[in-house]
């Protein structure tokens, strides 16, 4: 076929508001994790008593907190641990899911009844709890984060993913692919994969979304960033117990932790309609529709 | 552009099917055996009908064939395609065979196709697989395909979607896959079933043609004798994972011999 390159899937994405709003609310925090390697508007660890509680002005565009530290770059700075834990979170949990989830699914029957029992006794196991036991032995920091929040959400992944890959393993083109002599492995790269796609696509977005606030969640009990490190959920922490007298100081990482992961769930919807050619073009039916008529 | 052509045509000169002889074949799964003592052979480009109610044995026999049984089956007996004895060989080389030598089809054409994936590239993957083709070779095997199975407008059907074609045409491609590498083997599992009667009619005419010399041989799966009547020259009957019944598709209609070839003639009724 002279397959035309599907830049369909891109433009698809861009073109539905949802899609559109993510990338560009995404967009955002990845050129502000960017520049801020680079410049600041200030220094988001200078405090100064006399300053404190500022209000917005050119010097402080969003004002100063408690003790006078610049809001504005405090958000900015803090978007290198969001990126950070956002990334390796994504890799860990999506690595960890579909190694997992293949094996669990689709793997020898003597592989896959213990690793279900596992996954479960997992998913049961509380991602804080995890990050406090990882934190005790090798003492709190954004690692600590990445690697609880990426066992935590990545055998969630692989509960998902599996039974997706179960319910596909089971359709007739999967047979016929056997049929046509394809070897399991070409199987499951070919077939199996791309249409579990979908849904290992929206959990891996949910669980970026959920990583930023297992970050605030995280560093606000304090098993996360050190205080020396801005990030959004230490702001948090820092700036709740004043929300009663300003408001408006506590709304800033507050506003960015939900514009980010909404940012990330509306990803993984948009990316899913893209990535499917029977939703791609609004016409046709998924595979729900036909199950009930099939 | 002659030469591509020639390229992307698998060897045709073995002009006669090879014969399948199936003798002792039992197959149970978890323990409950499922296909009691099995025999029948196929003779070079004969349409052999397997016929029988849910559950009978006949699709499993069709999977113990293209050596697609699950992993836990346990399988006795013998299976032969020309020479070659299928039961006990390992799955990598039972793969090869597969979509090479054995074409197979099934009953829904809905789910028989990935639904990710263009028809063109569905058509020739086994092709592709057991040839390697370029693309554009494997374009115009596409093209060829499309055309074999009676597809009008192949160059629309070879790019498009499965959901963008009608049921019809979806198991027409699945057919087109099936005999890509022109197998002396085809197996085809209720291929009509799930299609409306006019295109059923159209199907069944194209595993006639198909099947038409003797360089293919067909195993035709149904419940349905009318449709049966139609294709096979002769018919297994089968009832509770045995064969009840092997004769010519004549001999059936007017003189069944076992009860529950007699019951599948009168639920048939006026459609013969």
């Amino acid at each position: 076929m002279s397959a035309r390159p599907d830049f369909g899937i891109f433009r698809q994405l861009v073109g539905s508001p949802r899609g559109a709003f993510a990338m560009i609310v995404l967009g955002i925090v990845a050129i502000a994790a960017l520049v801020s390697l680079f410049w600041l508007p200030g220094d988001p660890n200078h405090s100064n008593v006399y300053d404190a509680w500022a209000p917005p002005s050119a010097a402080h565009w969003l004002g100063t907190d408690y003790s006078g530290r610049d809001i504005a770059s405090r958000l900015i700075a803090g978007t290198r641990v969001t990126v950070l834990v956002v990334l390796g979170a994504a890799i860990v949990s999506g690595f960890i899911g579909l190694v997992l989830a293949v094996i669990s699914g689709l793997g020898p029957r003597t592989l896959r009844e213990p690793l279900v029992i596992l996954i479960d006794v997992l998913i049961a196991f509380p991602t804080l709890l995890l990050a406090m036991m990882l934190a005790a032995v090798f003492g709190s920091g954004i690692p600590i984060v990445i690697v609880s929040v990426g066992i935590g959400y990545g055998v969630q992944i692989a509960r998902v993913v599996r039974s997706e890959l179960r319910q596909i393993n089971a359709e007739d083109f999967i047979l016929a692919a056997r049929a046509a002599g394809l070897s399991r492995w070409t199987i499951l790269r070919m077939h199996l994969l791309p249409n579990a796609a979908p849904v290992f696509t929206v959990q891996l977005s949910l669980s970026m979304g959920l990583a930023i606030l297992a970050e605030a969640g995280l560093s606000y009990l304090g098993f996360g960033a050190p205080p020396s490190v801005p990030s959004w959920g230490l702001m948090l922490k820092d700036m709740q117990a004043y929300i009663a007298v300003h408001p408006t100081v506590v709304l800033w990482p507050g506003l960015t932790i939900t514009l980010t992961v909404l940012a990330f769930y509306l990803l993984g919807d948009a990316l899913r309609e893209s990535m499917d050619p029977r939703l791609r073009f609004g016409r046709g039916s998924t595979r729900k529709q036909e199950a009930e008529h099939g | 552009m002659g030469e591509r052509t020639d390229h992307a045509t698998p060897p045709s000169d073995s002009t006669l099917a090879p014969p399948l002889e199936v003798s002792g074949l039992t197959v149970a799964i978890g323990g409950t055996e499922l296909l009691h003592d099995i025999s029948f052979s196929l003779e070079p480009g004969e349409r052999l009908g397997f016929i029988g109610g849910s559950g009978s044995g006949k699709t499993l026999t069709a999977l113990a064939v293209a050596g697609l049984l699950p992993e836990e089956a346990e399988i006795r007996g013998s299976i032969r395609l020309g020479d070659v004895e299928l039961v006990g060989k390992p799955d990598a080389e039972l793969a090869s065979l597969r979509g090479d030598r054995i074409g197979m089809v099934f009953q829904e054409p809905k789910t028989a196709l990935n639904p990710l994936h263009r028809l063109g590239r569905q058509m020739t993957e086994a092709l592709a697989l057991h040839y390697s083709l370029s693309r554009s070779e494997r374009r115009e095997a596409a093209l060829r395909l499309a055309a074999r199975v009676g597809l009008k407008e192949p160059d629309r059907i070879v790019r498009a979607y499965p959901h963008e074609v009608s049921g019809g045409q979806r198991q027409r491609a699945a057919i087109a896959a099936a005999i890509a590498t022109r197998p002396g083997l085809l197996l085809a599992d209720e291929p009509t079933t799930a299609l409306d009667v006019t295109v059923q009619r159209g199907v069944l005419q194209l595993f006639r043609d198909l099947t038409e010399g003797d360089d293919t041989s067909l195993v035709f799966i149904t419940h349905d004798l009318a449709v049966m009547a139609e294709v096979a020259e002769r018919v297994l009957v089968f009832d509770a994972g045995s064969v009840v019944e092997d004769a010519a598709v004549a001999q059936i209609l007017e003189s069944p011999q076992h009860p529950i070839t007699r019951a599948l003639i009168n639920a048939a009724g006026g459609d013969l």
